[in-house]
């Protein structure tokens, strides 16, 4: 028995365990950058290589998925509750998008990281979150892949506020943990249904008992299942109502943006819905909640992209805008696609924001897009490369988000499980909406005049070739990713949906409106933004829409007012003022005062008269003795 | 000699520390290491004792039965059995690293203080031991003195209010208990002729319901002030805040264990029927504590009361698991009482080494600690996600097990058409949410941020208190990584709980 | 009426007597004096009671108040004088101060 999977996983933690003892202030002097360069990107690219070796081990297989145990976790009566890695399609693809995509960013952040004073601490993070993200895609049982679920959370968390001298990047980190903590006490609801249900965590068990129709469901509702785990899913993924932490999120360093925030972790709810497929399948109204939460995400964070003056922030909407897609293909039972999309959008958004990134790099940290412009000559190679992968995600035919946008579209309109009409027009508005914003953002940042500070612009130039080799790779992975036939490598385990009959002669209509759709995107983004007065002129006559857009809805402010502060006021007010200290210890503190009041009233009974006592004392007597008599 | 011997050793060898330390009045050096040896001297006894135990067996192991007041059917029975084992291995387990870490904080009275320690250690071992309700009445009183007197005397400036308030209700729910046994006993005579206060005799006793329900009350208020539940728990935020760092850590670590404890021992197995029927209420309860703590502890200044408030959030799991009779979740129970013993016991020790350094306990004068001592705050973060029952740590096993046990009760009930339960539950699930946001909220102020702190420059941790942390951090992770090994030891001693407290024992019914 | 009656009604008339005394006198030795009645009334009735049973034990009972009354008048007296001379009055009243 092998323990290539199990090797895979570890690894990155024992790069973790490495850089966070010997690269950290932990032990004194922290070693030289080289050697935490060598040990942070060596676990990852160790563990891809051994990723390749297991997916042609798994196709030398003929695709049955490998199961590898590790050891029991513990068991409780008769349930046992097994660590065991599982490779499939489906993990096979994930694990592929993880190692491949996580080794080129790691290789990227010795470039964009050098020189920070905290140079190991970051990769040790990094090679963290690659083990928990492993965790998640390779583990076999629903547990596993929570403890991987939680602990990319705790990842994230603690990249985001990785510059945690500034108190804000710290709050973001700590919004993102408690707002992904929400969607996990879902999750967390959702598998103890299913435990109920199945009496085990394995997911091939429970997918293979809902495949079969013998689950014996005992009046656990699938719906309710399926719906507690998407709660979970909205947390991870950033879909309504949990979106909000994913801009916030942008305070961390780039590449954990890119890494993390665009490329792996927040495609874990989709993991998560294709994983348990079978599930939804059986439970087509949550699948619906799942499509139309889904286009709205997509429809709302496209808007809120449209505005944006930071280059971080525009790509944060745009992945929560993308995320919404998958949703939406998820939601209509093209699994497939949604995967195929998380692989394409891994491509293309990593190599957005490691351009944003080297852009950032280049101006010394400006992030501001109305600051930039003319950067076309400057940094010619993050141009060529941004060119191109704002090229794939506005849906530029034969480049990679293209077919998978295309397919999703079409699956929106035309499957038999929900797809409509009106999925289909506001997805498509959406894709418009999308290569506008990217257009946009793309002609701010490299085309027209410079609006760069003087002294910012003396200093700009070309990154080093750690990064821009990456960006080529990616680059030419966001052109040709849409060739990989991923929805057809995964049909045999996630058939997509049928597509209603009399819809299917509507397919090359649709795939032309699409592609109008992507080409009038770039296009009125290049007529407003090549004529800054254009723009200007536009945006005065939708200021207030203008105003509400770039308050982002003014959601973050509802939040605050309608559960952080009540939450606050409970606590504070009622509970702590009123419960604690005026009910409890006060009917406490009240009661000792009677008591020191009583003895106070009792204790002028002690005249110091003799004569007095006596008396007393013998009218004791006698109605003692008048007491006996009676009831003698 | 015998592993019943070794037992016994294992008990009173604080005590025979208490006479060495007496005999050999010396320098407070010598004082220190020799309160140091009989800890670990008792650590290394329990570990062996543990390892010997048979996790397949039900009965007691390494028992000695003597009498004690054979009039009365007193008997001095002690031994292990799967109900104390993990807690007894908590408490020797956290003797030597509480001497350790008042090594430096203590300076005043210092052999009377180690006497106290011994003491407690003493006390808290005998009660756990115990299998004989008066003996055990009897440690569960000792154990009030010396912490009675470790806060009182070494306490902070509001003392003398914080060990009169702790005072007052442990005292007043103890003799509700003492009143409640005395009855109990006698009706047992009354009933069945016999005269003991043997647990075993004790769990045969066939009281009608209305008895039962009296007694649980009484058993029950003691119980709950110790947990504490709400709402019996303020005496617990002052009680801490006021206490020394080893009072707190005894305090939060073992003391509070002993009422959830006494619930799965006594309270609960020894009137079943009463406990079926008012199951709702204590659940309530349960929730309520585990909501109300949490929000308490989030709009805390003081880092103590944070902690403190967070203890009666973590103990509510402990409940929630007990009351839900399933097996996953009486085990999760257990764990989540030593796991909150660890994670509780390692907050209190960083808080007071934090103390030690700076010398307030206001939240806000802190900040980028991370910055100013790095080692100091990788532990502060390990306990914190601990405590948040992140995955791979002790805190998460617990609270997983307890809420799923939770689960599989609601949900017969939720089917059956009664909903309650299973709201309760998912409430307590969300209760996960809020521990983020406290224990993070606490987190971010202390650790991140621009530096700040009321006495730079700061040393970061010594190898002495590196080393305190570090093996609690072990035990937490090998509980949160490994929990099997500790699981199977409790098995047999969580079906035993579920058995007795499912099978009806009103009078008249069939055995 | 025979003569353990007689003896009984004699001992009630002397602890009334004292009785009496220590609730309407004031000065401290006459009060100690009536004490003494009463306590000799109870001895009164003790012995006529084991006149009447022809034991022993009431006799004994007896002999053993005399000693603890007499330790107490030994002890009383001392105090009674201290406080006179302290404050020239023998009069209980004043000394309700004394309560503490």
């Amino acid at each position: 028995m092998s323990h290539t999977l199990a090797f895979i996983v570890l690894l990155p933690l024992l790069g973790f365990l490495l850089n966070g003892v010997l690269g950290t202030v932990l032990l004194g002097k922290p070693v030289s950058e080289r050697v935490v360069r060598a040990i942070g990107c060596g676990a990852p690219l160790a563990a891809f290589a051994l990723t390749v070796r297991a997916f042609l081990a798994l196709r030398a297989g003929d695709y049955a998925p490998i199961v590898e145990p590790l050891y029991q976790w513990a068991a409780v009566g008769g349930t046992t509750f097994d660590v065991a890695f599982y490779l499939d399609r489906l993990s096979a693809v994930m694990t592929l998008v993880v190692t491949g995509v996580g080794s080129v960013i790691h290789v990227y952040s010795t470039g964009y990281m050098h020189g920070d004073k905290s140079y190991g601490r970051f990769f040790a993070y990094l090679n963290l979150f690659l083990f928990f993200m492993l965790l998640l895609v390779l583990g076999r049982s629903l547990l596993v892949l929570f403890v991987g679920w939680e602990g990319v959370g705790l990842a994230s968390y603690l990249l985001i506020g990785f510059w945690f001298d500034d108190l804000t990047n710290a709050r973001a980190g700590r919004k993102a943990f408690i707002t992904n903590r929400i969607g996990d006490a879902g999750f967390l609801i959702g598998m103890f249904l299913l435990h109920q249900a199945f009496g085990t965590f394995d997911m091939d068990t429970i997918n293979a008992g809902f495949a079969s129709g013998t689950a014996s469901v005992s009046g656990v509702s699938v719906t309710l299942i399926a719906l507690a785990l998407f709660v979970g899913a909205t947390g991870k993924s950033a879909q309504i109502p949990l979106y909000v932490w994913l801009p916030d999120a942008m305070a961390g360093p780039t590449p954990v943006s890119a890494l993390i925030h665009a490329a792996t972790m927040v495609t874990a709810g989709v993991f998560l819905v294709a994983r348990m497929s079978a599930v939804y399948m059986a439970a087509p109204d949550a699948s619906q909640v799942m499509a139309v939460i889904g286009v709205a995400t997509a429809f709302f964070a496209a808007t809120m992209a449209l505005v944006q003056t930071d280059i971080k922030k525009v790509l944060a909407y745009s992945t929560v805008s993308q995320l919404g897609f998958m949703f939406l293909a998820l939601g209509v039972g093209a699994y497939g696609v949604a995967i195929f999309h998380v692989v394409t959008h891994a491509f293309f958004k990593a190599c957005l924001f490691l351009g944003a990134g080297s852009v950032i790099h280049a101006l010394g940290g400006e992030q501001d897009v109305r600051k930039m412009g003319g950067l076309r000559t400057r940094i010619p190679i993050t141009f060529w490369t941004f060119a191109i992968a704002t090229a794939a995600i506005a849906g530029i035919p034969g480049l990679a988000g293209f077919f998978s946008k295309d397919q999703i579209l079409w699956y929106a309109f035309a499957s038999s499980r929900g797809g409509s009409p009106w999925l289909w027009g506001v997805a498509a508005l959406t894709a418009l909406m999308t290569a506008f914003y990217m257009c946009r953002l793309f002609w701010l940042t490299f085309m027209g005049p410079s609006r760069m500070d003087a002294a910012v612009e003396a200093h700009v130039h070309e990154s080093p070739l750690s990064m821009t080799g990456v960006l080529m790779l990616l680059a030419a992975l966001s052109a040709g990713g849409g060739y990989l036939a991923i929805p057809r490598f995964l049909e045999a385990q996630l058939p997509l949906p049928a597509v209603v009959g009399s819809l299917e002669h509507y397919e090359h209509t649709l795939l032309g409106v699409s592609i109008a759709l992507a080409f009038a995107g770039v296009a009125i983004a290049i007529f407003m933004f090549s004529t800054p007065s254009r723009a200007e002129a536009v945006r005065q006559r939708v200021m207030p829409l203008h105003r509400l857009l770039s308050g982002r809805y003014f959601v973050d402010e509802l939040y605050e007012r309608v559960l952080v502060k009540p939450l606050e006021w409970v606590s504070a007010t009622v509970f702590l003022r009123g419960g604690d200290r005026a009910v409890l210890d006060g009917s406490l503190h009240g009661l000792a005062s009677v008591a020191q009041r009583a003895a106070a009233v009792l204790s002028r009974a002690q005249t110091g008269s003799l004569h007095l006592y006596v008396l007393l004392v013998m009218v004791g007597i006698a109605g003692a003795l008048f007491w006996g008599w009676r009831h003698g | 000699m015998g592993d019943a011997a070794l037992l016994n050793l294992m008990l009173w060898l604080p005590l025979v520390g208490v006479g060495l330390l007496l005999v050999a009045r010396g320098n407070d050096l010598r004082t220190r290491w020799l309160t140091l040896g009989v800890m670990v001297a008792q650590l290394v006894l329990t570990a062996w004792l543990y390892q010997r135990f048979d996790d397949t067996a039900v009965a007691l192991q390494f028992s000695t039965d003597a009498p004690w007041i054979p009039q009365w059917g007193v008997q001095y029975l002690v031994g292990l059995d799967g109900f104390n084992v993990l807690l007894v291995a908590l408490t020797a387990l956290l003797g030597p690293l509480v001497v350790l870490g008042a090594f430096r904080s203590i300076d005043r009275d210092v052999t009377l203080f180690h006497v106290m320690l011994l003491l407690l250690q003493f006390a808290m071992m005998g009660a756990l031991l115990a299998q004989d309700l008066f003996l055990f009445y009897v440690f569960w009183e000792a154990m009030l003195i010396p912490m009675f007197l470790i806060i009182g005397i070494w306490g902070g400036s509001r003392r003398v209010y914080a060990t009169l308030k702790f005072f007052l209700f442990t005292a007043f729910g103890s003799i509700l208990m003492l009143a409640a046994v005395i009855y109990l006993v006698v009706s047992l005579k009354a009933s069945g002729g016999v005269s003991s206060f043997a647990f075993t005799d004790l769990y045969q006793s066939r009281l009608p319901l209305d008895t039962q329900s009296l007694l649980l009350g009484a058993f029950a208020l003691s119980f709950a002030i110790k947990v504490p539940m709400f709402p019996l728990h303020t005496w617990l935020p002052d009680a801490h805040v006021e206490a020394p760092t080893a009072g707190s850590v005894i305090l939060a670590g073992v003391l509070l264990k002993m009422g959830t404890y006494g619930f799965m021992k006594l309270g609960f197995p020894l009137f079943p029927d009463a406990a079926r029927m008012y199951t709702p209420v204590l659940m309530t309860l349960a929730v309520v504590s585990i909501v109300y703590g949490a929000c308490l502890a989030l709009v805390q200044d003081d880092i103590k009361k944070i902690i403190a408030y967070s203890s009666i959030s973590h103990l509510g799991y402990v409940m929630l698991g007990l009351l839900s009779l399933e097996l996953i979740g009486i085990q999760g129970a257990i764990i989540q009482m030593v796991s909150h013993g660890l994670v509780a016991a390692g907050l209190f020790l960083l808080v007071g080494m934090v103390y030690e350094r700076c010398h307030t306990r206001q939240l806000d004068e802190y900040g980028g600690l991370a910055r100013l001592i790095p080692v100091f705050s990788v532990f502060f973060m390990i306990f914190t996600l601990a405590s948040v029952g992140l995955p791979l740590t002790s805190g998460f096993t617990g609270e997983f097990f307890a809420l799923l046990g939770a689960f599989r009760a609601a949900w017969p009930a939720h089917v059956a058409g009664n909903s309650g339960p299973l709201v309760l539950a998912v409430v307590a699930a969300s209760g996960v949410v809020l521990g983020a946001l406290y224990m993070l909220r606490f987190a971010l102020t202390f650790l991140f941020g621009p530096t700040k702190a009321p006495h730079q420059p700061l040393a970061d941790l010594s190898g002495r208190e590196r080393l305190v942390l570090g093996v609690l951090a072990v035990a937490v992770f090998a509980l949160g990584l490994f929990p099997a090994g500790v699981l199977r030891k409790t098995e047999a001693a969580a079906r035993s709980y579920q058995a007795l407290v499912l099978t009806p024992r009103l009078p008249g019914g069939a055995p | 009426m025979d003569k353990v009656q007689l003896l009984l009604w004699l001992s009630m008339a002397l602890f009334a007597i004292g009785l009496l005394g220590v609730v309407i006198r004031r000065n401290a030795l006459v009060l100690l004096m009536c004490m003494e009645l009463m306590l000799n009334g109870v001895n009164l009735s003790l012995v006529a009671f084991s006149h009447q049973r022809g034991d022993a034990a009431g006799a004994i009972l007896v002999l053993l108040i005399f000693v603890v009354a007499t330790a107490e008048i030994a002890l009383a007296i001392p105090i009674v004088l201290l406080l006179v001379r302290h404050r020239r009055s023998m009069n209980v009243g004043e000394y309700s101060d004394l309560k503490g």
